[in-house]
Parts: C-alpha cells; sequence; structure tokens
C-alpha cells in the first residue's frame, strides 16, 4: 500500500465517514451469516441424506424418509453396518463394491504417476531449451487442453478391439495417459516458466547437463506444480465414467464409479445398497481433496482448463 | 486378488522405471552426437514421448474421427455428407441440440452468478467462518458424477402415491397434499432438464467461487478506496470496480464450466439415461457409438460437438498467446 500522504489522508476521513462495516474480514451482517449459514446447510443436505441412508436397515429406508432418523435417531433397530458389510463383498445386487474400489486404485495410481514424469521433461524442453517449432508445438497443446476427449474414443475403441486390449488396465492407462497429458505438460511448463532463470544459468556454467539440471534442479523445485497436476489427475481419473465405460466396461476390472451406475436402475433386491455403494465411490476422492485443497487451488488459479 | 496388485504395482514400477529409462537412453543417444546435432536433437528426445501421448491419443484419432463422419456405420464405405444430413434432418437429434443449448445458456452463467455471489458474501466473514463456509461449497467439486446423482436421489426419489415418499422433494409434496411426482419424467418447462442441471451446478459452484474468491482479494484496496471517494455506493463500487478487475477470471469460469456442458454425459447418462426428452449430444454420442453401433453418426455427433467448440478453442489460443507476449 503506497499511497502518497495526501491521498492517504482522505482515505482516513473516508472511512471515518464510513466505517469498518462496508466489505473486509469480520464485517458480514446478520443477514449474511444467516443466509451463509443456510446455504451451507442447503449445500449439504443431499449428502447427508446419502450417509443416514446407507447406514439404515432396508425396511427403515423404504418405510419413512432418511431425514425422520435425524428426528429419531435413537430408534436403533433402524441403524446397520450391514449395507456396508454386504455391498464391499458377493450380494443379490450383483455388484461387488469392495473389487470395484480395489479396480479403482488399479486404475488411478499409474494413470497418476506415470503421465507426471513424461510431462515433465517435455514441459522442460518446452521452458530451457531452444528448438525450432517449439512454440507452434506449445500452442497446438495449449488448443487441446479444450478439446473434448470424445472426439478420439471412437478410433481408439476399434485400435484397442484389432489389439485385442480392450478391458484390460494397461489400456485404461494409456488412455488416462494420453488424455491428461495436455493439461500437465500446460501446468508444468506454466511453473518452470516462473523459476528464476538465473539458477538454470548457474548450472549450465558450471558444466551440469540438461539431464542434471532437471533431475537435481527443475523436478524439485516443481513439487508444488507436480502435487497440483497430481491431485487433479487423481480426481479426474478416479471419478472419470465414460472412458472406463468404454474401456473397461462392467466385467471383473470394473471400476467403482462404473460399479455404482450399474446400479442405479436396481429396484428389487439390492436396492438398498445404493448409498453405501454410493458413499464408498466418494470417500476416497473427497479425503484426497480435504488433506490436499491447496495444491488443488493452486492447480486451479494457474489458469488451467481440461477439455 | 493378489495377482491383480502384483500387476498393478508392476504396472506402476514398470511404468515409472520404463519411462525413466528410456528418457535416459534418449538422452545418451542425443550427447552420442556430435555438437550442434545434440542441441538439435534433445529437444525432441525430452519432450518427444509427451508429444507421441498426444498425437497417438488425440491428434490421430480425431483426424480419424472426422474421416469416420463421412462413412457409413461400419466405417466400410463413404457416405458423403449423409451422416450429417440424416442427422440434422431427425426432430429428435434437433432436440437433443436444443436441450445442450439450453445447459449451455444455463449452467455456465448460473455457475458463475451464485459462485460470484458466496465468494463476496463469504469474504466479509471472518478467517475461520469463510474458510469452513467456503470447504463446505467446495466439496461437491472431489465428488464424481455419478456419485452426485446417487446423492441426490435422497431429494429427487420417487415412491408411488401412498407408499411412504423416500425423496425430500416429494415429502414436500405431500405436505402440501399433493400427489408424489417421477421428477425425472416432468417434461413440462423442461423441468427435468433443470433438475439435472442443478445436480452439476452443485458440484461446480465451489470452483467458480474459488477462483473469483481469489481474483476479488488480489483487486488493489486504492481503487475500492478511490471510488468510495467519489462517493459510490456499494453496489456501484461491486459493479464498476471490481467486476472489471476480475473480468479475466470470470471469463476463466465461464470457459471452462461451458466445455464441461457441451460435453455433458454423465449425469444424463445415469439419471433418465437420455429419456424424457432429456437427452444431450454427449450421452447420444456415447449410445449411437456403443449401443447402436452406428460409427458413422457417432463421428458426425462428435465433429459437430468439435466444430461448436471452435471458437473456445480460437480464443483460447489468442488469450495464451496475450498472456505470453506479457510475460
Amino acid at each position: 500500500m503506497s499511497t502518497t500522504a495526501a491521498s492517504a489522508q482522505v482515505a482516513t476521513t473516508a472511512k471515518v465517514k464510513a466505517p469498518k462495516s462496508k466489505g473486509g474480514p469480520g464485517s458480514a451482517s446478520p443477514l449474511v451469516k444467516v443466509f451463509l449459514l443456510l446455504l451451507c446447510c442447503l449445500w449439504m443436505i443431499p449428502v447427508l441424506g446419502l450417509l443416514i441412508s446407507s447406514f439404515r436397515t432396508r425396511d427403515a429406508q423404504f418405510s419413512s424418509g432418511w431425514w425422520s432418523a435425524i428426528a429419531n435417531p435413537l430408534e436403533f433397530t433402524q441403524w446397520t453396518m450391514n449395507n456396508y458389510a454386504q455391498v464391499m463383498g458377493d450380494n443379490q445386487s450383483g455388484v461387488n463394491m469392495g473389487q470395484a474400489f480395489l479396480n479403482s486404485f488399479i486404475v488411478t495410481v499409474p494413470a497418476t504417476i506415470i503421465p507426471i514424469l513424461i510431462a515433465a521433461f517435455a514441459a522442460y524442453a518446452f521452458t530451457f531449451m531452444e528448438w525450432k517449432g517449439r512454440d507452434l508445438v506449445f500452442v497446438i497443446i495449449v488448443g487441446l487442453l479444450v478439446v473434448p476427449n470424445q472426439v478420439a474414443l471412437l478410433p481408439l475403441l476399434k485400435l484397442y478391439n484389432q489389439l485385442h486390449i480392450s478391458g484390460t488396465f494397461p489400456a485404461v492407462w494409456l488412455a488416462h495417459i494420453g488424455f491428461g497429458m495436455p493439461l500437465a505438460v500446460y501446468i508444468l511448463r506454466n511453473y518452470m516458466s516462473s523459476l528464476p532463470r538465473a539458477v538454470i544459468e548457474s548450472a549450465k556454467i558450471d558444466g551440469a547437463s540438461h539431464f542434471t539440471t532437471f533431475w537435481r534442479l527443475i523436478m524439485p523445485m516443481s513439487t508444488p506444480a507436480l502435487a497440483s497436476f497430481a491431485i487433479f489427475q487423481f480426481l479426474w481419473v478416479w471419478n472419470d465414467l465414460l472412458i472406463s465405460l468404454i474401456f473397461l466396461g462392467r466385467g471383473e476390472n470394473t471400476i467403482a464409479t462404473v460399479a455404482l451406475q450399474g446400479m442405479q436402475g436396481q429396484t428389487g433386491q439390492g436396492r438398498e445398497l445404493i448409498p453405501s455403494a454410493g458413499f464408498v465411490t466418494i470417500v476416497i476422492p473427497i479425503l484426497v481433496f480435504l488433506s490436499l485443497q491447496r495444491y488443488f487451488i493452486r492447480g486451479m488459479t494457474s489458469g488451467a482448463v481440461k477439455g | 486378488m493378489a495377482i491383480k496388485l502384483l500387476n498393478a504395482l508392476l504396472a506402476i514400477l514398470g511404468g515409472i522405471g520404463g519411462a525413466m529409462i528410456i528418457f535416459w537412453i534418449l538422452n545418451k543417444l542425443a550427447e552420442s552426437l556430435k555438437g550442434r546435432w545434440e542441441d538439435r536433437v534433445k529437444p525432441w528426445m525430452f519432450a518427444g514421448p509427451a508429444i507421441l501421448a498426444i498425437s497417438v491419443y488425440l491428434i490421430y484419432p480425431a483426424i480419424q474421427t472426422i474421416n469416420f463422419s463421412f462413412a457409413n456405420e461400419e466405417g466400410t464405405k463413404y457416405v458423403g455428407l449423409r451422416n450429417y444430413l440424416d442427422l440434422l434432418g431427425e426432430a429428435e437429434f434437433r432436440n437433443v441440440l436444443l436441450n445442450n443449448l439450453l445447459w449451455i445458456a444455463i449452467v455456465p452463467a448460473l455457475t458463475v452468478v451464485l459462485g460470484l455471489g458466496v465468494a463476496v458474501l463469504a469474504d466479509r466473514l471472518n478467517p475461520r467462518g469463510e474458510k469452513a463456509a467456503k470447504t463446505v461449497i467446495f466439496l461437491p467439486m472431489a465428488i464424481s458424477m455419478v456419485g452426485a446423482a446417487t446423492i441426490w436421489r435422497s431429494i429427487y426419489e420417487y415412491q408411488p402415491t401412498g407408499a411412504p415418499q423416500t425423496g425430500l422433494l416429494n415429502a414436500i409434496m405431500g405436505l402440501f397434499g399433493r400427489d408424489p411426482v417421477y421428477w425425472y419424467s416432468i417434461e413440462t418447462l423442461k423441468l427435468n432438464s433443470l433438475l439435472l442441471m442443478v445436480i452439476l451446478i452443485w458440484t461446480q459452484v465451489g470452483y467458480s467461487m474459488v477462483l473469483l474468491s481469489s481474483a476479488i482479494k488480489a483487486v488493489p484496496e486504492d481503487t475500492i478506496e478511490a471510488g468510495r471517494i467519489d462517493g459510490a455506493g456499494e453496489k456501484r463500487i461491486f459493479f464498476s470496480i471490481v467486476v472489471p478487475q476480475i473480468w479475466p477470471t470470470v471469463i476463466t469460469v465461464f470457459i471452462t464450466v461451458l466445455i464441461g456442458v457441451m460435453k455433458v454425459f454423465d449425469v444424463v447418462y445415469v439419471t433418465t439415461n437420455g429419456g424424457y426428452n432429456t437427452d444431450v449430444v454427449g450421452r447420444r454420442f456415447y449410445n449411437e457409438m456403443f449401443t447402436v453401433r452406428n460409427g458413422g453418426y457417432a463421428a458426425a455427433i462428435v465433429v459437430l460437438l468439435m466444430v461448436a467448440i471452435t471458437p473456445v478453442l480460437v480464443y483460447q489460443v489468442r488469450q495464451f498467446r496475450r498472456e505470453e507476449a506479457n510475460r
């Protein structure tokens, strides 16, 4: 805040006229507070409904709405852990959420870690090396950020069928690596170009090769950006439905989101398991998100757009 | 089970190790070249694998898709523009396009406005309250569309008349003595599509709020003070001083949500599967590709989507160039 003495003076008088009640932290009127409290409640009501239902017996779920459990929480006959016990193993609904949950991990972890390394090398080349075509290639990558993945699905499915790798984990890993690559390169390159040039120059003068500079200097310095992308990609792959539905299908390799989608039409036995299956599906991304929120927000504010 | 886990572990180790070895070999190869050639080849060794991934998974398939869009169902024979003409001539498909337009017109704008509102109001709470409120609003961002659709069953669910209602909306209808409604089937005023949009907006407002909030915090206090001195009211200050300064962020949020909405698939597929006139381009594409198995139609639909997204793409590239020039 560097204002001239005169304008600072005026500012203070203006502040006297309009006291701190306008704007600024802690200035919320009771009305604003109540409104935000209501909004937050409204926002969480659907989640609360799911959570309550997931612990209620089949009879309780279908004889009264989930909100009645809030009114009489001490009616212990309505509560059960059985839904979770059932949904994690074999049950009447035919969906084994425990298996699907595990598959989600098997799909997500490699599909998150592998692209980071590939993208980091590329981002280094785009930031610290001079080469013909560099700017053009990068502009193409920027353009590809907004291109929906759907454009690639039909030819890829044909290719996968010819190679007989449809339904296998590598098929989905590779797809997620390819689709996540433009965003990864973009985020990492933006971050690397904000690093101080002098450090790299001095490494060069000391005779360090690009390879050494990359491993010893740039990778450690880029940790925040690497973390941002990792969280993005983790959430994106875990929450994806379309790509796993097409390339992995509903067999024994099916992942949690696809399994949960398959349960939605359930009308008879097993219907009471939908809320617990839903909760099993969303709990990991929520934990990841809450514990690493900072990095996630940093990635978002770097202007990342994913098509 | 154990074998599966072992495989996954091997994939992680193999993938990372393999990538490292490939880069190491590529680097050695480049270094073995003499002088100028080393500098010429090395960037391609570093960027090559990423460029290859993007070429194989996005560029080449995109070109193939355009190619398929002019061919028949199996992609064995060219049919000219027939796929496009058939689709656009079909009343059902025109309705799909109309639905998409509705999603485009409503969701991004509403997401921006709601996010902006929450950002402005939460800014006035004490830091602790602000953080708590923002976390609550932001949380659905982590939830998949399938998860979100499952969650919203607790609001939209329907049981036949007479049975105890398990969805909150129908319970409220009951309080007013109305019969329960199967919400997803109500086509009047596109109510069912609007209810699906609510689910998407619920997951996106947090994103909009976080970005806009950090933009508002970056608005220099002096400019606001100057407005106050000139006697501008709070409303005037907000619309004439704050909004113009956060406009670039507003555009970023709008575009991001817009792209998400144009290709929207999950929420419609999971809830109505396109029934009751709620179908959208993304779901129709999936249906043509996977259920009907008409590759020509599927490809043509995606090409139309691509054409619709081109202005956004051009804007994105221009924006990037402008930012680079300012570096």
